[in-house]
């Protein structure tokens, strides 16, 4: 089975410790959500578990065929169309060209991207239409992992709702393994088997929640009592500062 | 190839755009007839006068002989320019270090009037082909350089990340994420790098050769024959608008649709 497993890393630029000592494991088909204020560190966990940043100290194991990321930005190619965007990932696994654009036509109709869209350029789009293409390349390619970086942070609720009602499909088929990155408690709450909370300056894991109810059997009820529940955590309290408010 | 294509699809469709160009193209001349009516023909030829001329001078083969050698200078001094400066900007823009070394390097270069080098090339080199070719390097390349070099440090890491996370093969990378970019800044450094070119090197040829069109500029200026010399200019700017309007801009567009 695979798994990402890390083990005592730490991660500093310069005199700054990022990272100090975090341990964790992600099995196949979990959901694994990192949560913290910003600033915390969580970004950098996520590039070096993808490989985007090079390892310090420590040690990280991960033995997933193929993952693949949605940024907080879309980080679509200008110059290339929605189709030949979302293909961009395919096109990388050296699949036919027919292949590709059926596939990506395919997963941008799920995603409610109208066949009059699939020519236009990334400048053509709005925030929310952009933030689906991407997602759809990113879920394109099937990946075994999949990193999350805030993704939704910057859509409307509707839209926000939609792109995780796509996200908890995948979930329910047992078909993806995610590392979700999120300041929102509610999202994670919604989404993830297990929640880390990343306590800044340095960055560390202060306390794991685990939650058993299958994603699909979450209402509205259990997230608003679970968020309540978190939000009355000394330690959510304390990482967040709540007291302050 | 497929952008070839599409440039070929659209030609018409641009061409047909462009009768707003030559209605202003007419206005221009109208005005240029005004000219004439008011100072007469030994200061400003009529439109008219000055095309006939036009096509008499095509029909003389010494004429035709001197645009080609024009021509070729040009090309030659364009070539050399487009070659050498994208390859240099492109190295250049890849280590901060050489960036930074070569910026006021390039805007001395480009400070520097190109009279001056015309003058520093005919003491170096003497009358001829290479003292007007030099001129046109001189002044066409820090334009392509500076075109590459800013094409190159403007890439985004954003895309490289993205691209990272995906395995993409390094030929991949460069045709699908740097080339674009690039070449989104280097072909219209290229576009008036040719502008650059063509002017230059009348003027050099003017003051430094005995053939070529500067040289029968400078002839129909001793023998005070107004009618050619605007005949010969009318004959360089409507090369160079062939060029731009014809061949350069239908790609221009294409390459930069995806632009804001």
């Amino acid at each position: 089975m695979a798994r990402l497993k890390v083990e005592n890393l730490s991660f500093s630029f310069g005199y700054d410790t990022i990272l100090d000592n975090i341990n964790f494991e992600i099995k196949e088909g979990e959901v694994v959500s990192i949560v913290g204020p910003s600033g915390g560190g969580k970004t950098t966990l996520l590039r070096l578990c993808s490989g985007l940043l090079d390892r310090q100290d420590g040690k990280i194991e991960n033995s997933f065929e193929t993952q693949a990321i949605a940024f907080q930005d879309p980080r679509l190619l200008p110059w290339k169309n929605v189709i030949d965007n979302i293909a961009f990932g395919l096109k990388a696994m050296g699949v036919s060209s027919q292949e590709r654009e059926a596939r990506a036509k395919e997963i941008a109709l799920k995603f409610d991207l109208e066949e009059s869209d699939f020519e236009k350029f990334p400048k053509e789009l709005s925030g929310g239409m952009s933030q689906r293409v991407s997602f759809a390349r990113a879920l394109v390619t099937k990946p075994k992992l999949l990193f999350l970086d805030e993704p939704f942070s910057a859509l409307d609720i509707g839209l926000k709702r939609e792109l995780q009602d796509h996200v908890m499909e995948l979930i329910a088929d047992k078909e993806i393994t995610i590392f979700f990155i999120t300041h929102d408690i509610m999202e994670a709450i919604r989404l993830s088997d297990k929640i880390l909370l990343l306590a800044p300056d340095p960055g560390r894991i202060v306390k794991i929640f685990e939650f058993d109810v299958p994603q699909s059997q979450r209402d509205d009820e259990y997230v608003y009592t679970q968020t309540a529940k978190l939000l009355s955590d000394r330690e959510i309290i304390e990482t967040f500062e709540l007291e302050f408010k | 190839m497929k952008s070839l294509l599409k440039i070929l699809r659209d030609f018409p469709a641009y061409l047909w755009s462009g009768w707003g160009a030559i209605a202003s193209i007419f206005l221009f001349i109208a005005a240029w007839d005004i000219g004439n009516q008011v100072y007469g023909d030994m200061i400003l030829p009529s439109p008219l006068e000055t095309f006939h001329t036009l096509a008499t001078l095509f029909k003389d083969p010494d004429f035709t002989q001197g645009l080609m050698i024009t021509l070729r200078r040009a090309m030659v001094g364009f070539g050399i320019s487009l070659v050498v400066g994208t390859a240099l900007g492109l190295l250049a823009g890849f280590f901060v270090t050489a960036s930074i070394v070569s910026r006021p390097i390039v805007t001395i270069l480009m400070g520097m009037p190109p009279i001056a080098w015309i003058v520093l090339a005919m003491i170096w080199f003497g009358m001829g082909d290479a003292t007007v070719e030099f001129t046109v390097i001189v002044a066409s390349l820090p334009i392509v350089f500076v075109g590459a070099l800013q094409g190159t440090r403007t890439l985004e890491d954003k895309f490289e990340e993205m691209a990272d996370i995906f395995k993409v093969p390094l030929m991949m990378k460069f045709f699908d994420i740097y080339l674009p970019h690039i070449f989104s800044y280097v072909f219209p450094a290229w576009v008036a790098a040719l502008g650059m070119a063509w002017k230059i090197v009348v003027m050099a040829e003017l003051l430094a050769t005995s053939d070529g069109l500067g040289a029968d500029l400078a002839m129909a200026r001793s023998q005070l024959d107004t009618a050619s010399a605007l005949a010969i200019v009318v004959a360089m700017v409507g090369l160079l608008m062939v060029a731009e309007y014809i061949f350069l801009e239908p790609i221009k567009r294409e390459v930069e649709k995806w632009r804001d």
